[in-house]
C-alpha cells in the first residue's frame, strides 16, 4: 500500500511546525497570562507599567539562565542540582581574579564561565564515565562548589568590582536592564541550539532512549559530559551577572536556586523524565514564578505564603498538562 | 571472500561466558539466520557486529577491513545496519527525526552546523513511500504510531543510507500474519539487490523460508552452520535445545 505523496510530511501544518519547533506547552503560556491578569487587577495600578515589567524581567534573569542550562540536563533525563552553588563558586572566582589578582575585567569574565564550565565538567566526567547517578554527582558537587567558595573567601563577600563588570548587571543599554538583555540573548542561542543542532537532538533523544541513541551512533558519553559542562558553564554565566549586580563576589549566593531552576523548567514543558524540552517554555515558566513573587510583593503579601503559591503553581501547570495531553498518554 | 567474517569471537561479562569464540561468515547478497536458544548469545553478537560492546579477543572483519575499535557510528558508515528487536526508536521524536537519527542531514551556516529539517522531512517521506509503509505523515510522534508503523520506521531508517548488510533481531516476533509476510518480502527483496541479511528469529518456519545458511548458536558458540537446502528442520531443533 503507498501514500500519496502530499500526504507524507511536506505539508505539516503551522501549528504542528510551531509546537514541535518550540515544544513549549501552551498551557503555561495561558497559565502566565492569567496570572499577569490577575497581578494587575490586584497590584492595580503598580503591577501593569514599563518599569514594572522590565524589574520582572531583572529579577527573573539569573534564574532564567540557569534554568536554561537545567532544560538540556532534564530533556537528557538527568537533573543538575549543582547549578546554585557553581553560581556563587564562578562568581567568587571572577571577583578573586580581578580583585585580588589585579587581572583585567574581561579575565574576571571569562573566569567565571570557566570556573562554571570546569565545575559542571566534572559533573559530567563522574556521570558519563563514573557511570554515577546524576542527582549523587551533582549532590556531591553541591556541597563541593560551595564549600570551595566560602573557602577561598573565608566567608565574606569580596566587594567592589570593576566598571565594566557592574555595567553588565546594573547598566541599563536603551533603558533595558543588561541583564535581561544578556537572558534574552541566552534563551536565542539556547533556543537555536536545542531545536536547530544535533547537540540539542541527541540531548533530548538521549533523554528518550539511551539505549537508542547509543546503537544509532550517538557519542552518549561525550554528549552528556557536554550537557553537564553547558549547565556549569551557563550557571557560572549567572553567576557573573548575579555577581555584577551586587557588585560583589558573594559565596552564599545561589541558595536553593537549583530548586527554582528545576521549577521553573518543569512548568516550562520540559519532561521531567527527560526526551522533550523547550527553551522558549523554560522562560515563560521562569517569568510565571517571577511574576508570581512580583505580583505578591506589590500586594504586600509575605514571602512565606509566595512560596506557597509557587509549590501551587508548579503542581497546577503540570496536572493542565496532563489534562490536555490526554490520549497522548500512549508514551 | 566473505562480506563478514567473525573468527573466534568471544566476550564476558564479569564471569559469565556470553560468546566463546565465535566463528562464522555472511557472503554477500545472503541471507543467514542466526537461532539458539534464549541466552544462547544470539543479542550479545549482534551487539557485538554493531559495536555496541567490544570483543575482549577475536577478530571481526567486514568487507575486508578489521571492526576492532570501531564504534556504532563508524560501523554505520561502513554500511552494517541493525533492525532491533526493541526497534530502537526515540519515541518522543516524529517519523523523521528517528530515520535520520545518528545521521541528520545538516546545513552549514557560518560554519555552524543546522539541521535541516525540511530536507528530512522530505527524504524521509520518499522513504517511507517507497516501502510503502502504512505511516500518515513523518511529522507523526514515533511512540503515537501502532508496532507495525514503528517497524517500519526502524526499517526505513536501516535502508535509507545502502547498507550492505542488515541484521534483524526478531523481525516478525510481535507481528499480525499479514506483515510477517510483508517483512519475509523485504528480506528477499533486499538479497536480489545484493543486500546481506543476518535473520534473529525464533520463528524457524520463516528462516528456513528465507535463508541461504542457517547458524546454530548455542551457550556462546557456534554448533552448526549449514546451508538451507542441507538441514532440516529437525536437525536444527536439535542442535538448539542440545540434543544433537
Amino acid at each position: 500500500m503507498t501514500v500519496a505523496p502530499d500526504a507524507v510530511g511536506v505539508a505539516a501544518s503551522w501549528r504542528v511546525r510551531f509546537t514541535s519547533a518550540t515544544a513549549f506547552r501552551v498551557e503555561s503560556l495561558l497559565v502566565l497570562a492569567v496570572l499577569t491578569a490577575v497581578m494587575t487587577v490586584a497590584a492595580w495600578p503598580y503591577f501593569l507599567t514599563v518599569s514594572n515589567a522590565l524589574n520582572i524581567l531583572l529579577a527573573t534573569s539569573t534564574l532564567g539562565v540557569l534554568a536554561i542550562g537545567m532544560t538540556f540536563v532534564i530533556s537528557s533525563a538527568g537533573i543538575d542540582l549543582s547549578v546554585g552553588s557553581i553560581m556563587a563558586f564562578a562568581g567568587v572566582v571572577g571577583c578573586l581574579a580581578v580583585n585580588n589578582l589585579d587581572a583585567p575585567w574581561p579575565v574576571g569574565v571569562l573566569a567565571c564561565v570557566i570556573a562554571g564550565i570546569l565545575a559542571g565538567a566534572v559533573n559530567g566526567f563522574l556521570v558519563a564515565k563514573g557511570a554515577i547517578p546524576p542527582f549523587i554527582v551533582t549532590l556531591g558537587m553541591l556541597g563541593v562548589a560551595r564549600g570551595v567558595a566560602l573557602v577561598l573567601t573565608n566567608g565574606v563577600p569580596v566587594y567592589g568590582l570593576p566598571a565594566p563588570i557592574v555595567y553588565l548587571g546594573q547598566g541599563r543599554p536603551w533603558g533595558v536592564p543588561a541583564p535581561v538583555i544578556l537572558l534574552l540573548a541566552t534563551a536565542f542561542i539556547a533556543h537555536i541550539v536545542l531545536i536547530h543542532t544535533r547537540f540539542g537532538l541527541y540531548a533530548q533523544v538521549i533523554g528518550d532512549n539511551e539505549a537508542a541513541a547509543r546503537a544509532m551512533g550517538v557519542r552518549v558519553e561525550r554528549m552528556k559530559g557536554l550537557i553537564y559542562a553547558l549547565s556549569g558553564g551557563l550557571a557560572g554565566f549567572a553567576g557573573l551577572i548575579f555577581s555584577a549586580r551586587v557588585n560583589a563576589g558573594d559565596p552564599t549566593a545561589g541558595i536553593s536556586y537549583e530548586l527554582t531552576a528545576i521549577t521553573a523548567t518543569i512548568i516550562g514543558g520540559t519532561n521531567l523524565f527527560g526526551g522533550r524540552g523547550s527553551v522558549v517554555g523554560t522562560v515563560i515558566g521562569a517569568l510565571i514564578m517571577g511574576v508570581l513573587q512580583n505580583g505578591l510583593n506589590l500586594m504586600g503579601v509575605s514571602s512565606y505564603y509566595q512560596q506557597i503559591a509557587i509549590g501551587a503553581v508548579l503542581v497546577f501547570a503540570v496536572w493542565l498538562d496532563r489534562l490536555n495531553r490526554g490520549e497522548g498518554r500512549r508514551r | 571472500m566473505s562480506l563478514l567474517e567473525l573468527a573466534d569471537v568471544r566476550k564476558n561479562f564479569g564471569s559469565i561466558e556470553a560468546l566463546r569464540g565465535v566463528t562464522f561468515a555472511v557472503q554477500a547478497g545472503s541471507v543467514v539466520g542466526l537461532v539458539g536458544d534464549n541466552g544462547a548469545g544470539k543479542s550479545t553478537l549482534m551487539k557485538t557486529i554493531t559495536g555496541v560492546y567490544r570483543p575482549d579477543s577475536g577478530e571481526i572483519r567486514f568487507d575486508g577491513a578489521s571492526l576492532a575499535d570501531k564504534d556504532p557510528r563508524a560501523i554505520r558508515e561502513r554500511g552494517i545496519e541493525m533492525i532491533y528487536q526493541d526497534l530502537a526508536l526515540a519515541k518522543m521524536r516524529d517519523v523523521a527525526a528517528n530515520i535520520f537519527l545518528g545521521r541528520e542531514i545538516t546545513r552549514n551556516v557560518l560554519g555552524i552546523k543546522f539541521i535541516d529539517h525540511k530536507r528530512m522531512e522530505i527524504e524521509a517521506g520518499k522513504m517511507i513511500e517507497k516501502l510503502g509503509a502504512r505511516v500518515k505523515s513523518v511529522n507523526q510522534i514515533a511512540g503515537l504510531l501502532s508496532g507495525g508503523q514503528q517497524q517500519s520506521v526502524a526499517i526505513a531508517r536501516a535502508l535509507t543510507f545502502n547498507p550492505k548488510l542488515v541484521i534483524m533481531d526478531e523481525p516478525t516476533a510481535a507481528l499480525a500474519v499479514r506483515e510477517i509476510e510483508h517483512v519475509l518480502d523485504l528480506i528477499r527483496n533486499l538479497k536480489s539487490h545484493g543486500i546481506a541479511v543476518i535473520l534473529i528469529s525464533h520463528r524457524l518456519t520463516d528462516v528456513f523460508a528465507v535463508c541461504d545458511r542457517i547458524v546454530v548458536l548455542r551457550q556462546g558458540a557456534v554448533i552448526a552452520d549449514d546451508p538451507t537446502a542441507q538441514t532440516s528442520m529437525n536437525a536444527v531443533v536439535s542442535h538448539i535445545v542440545g540434543a544433537a
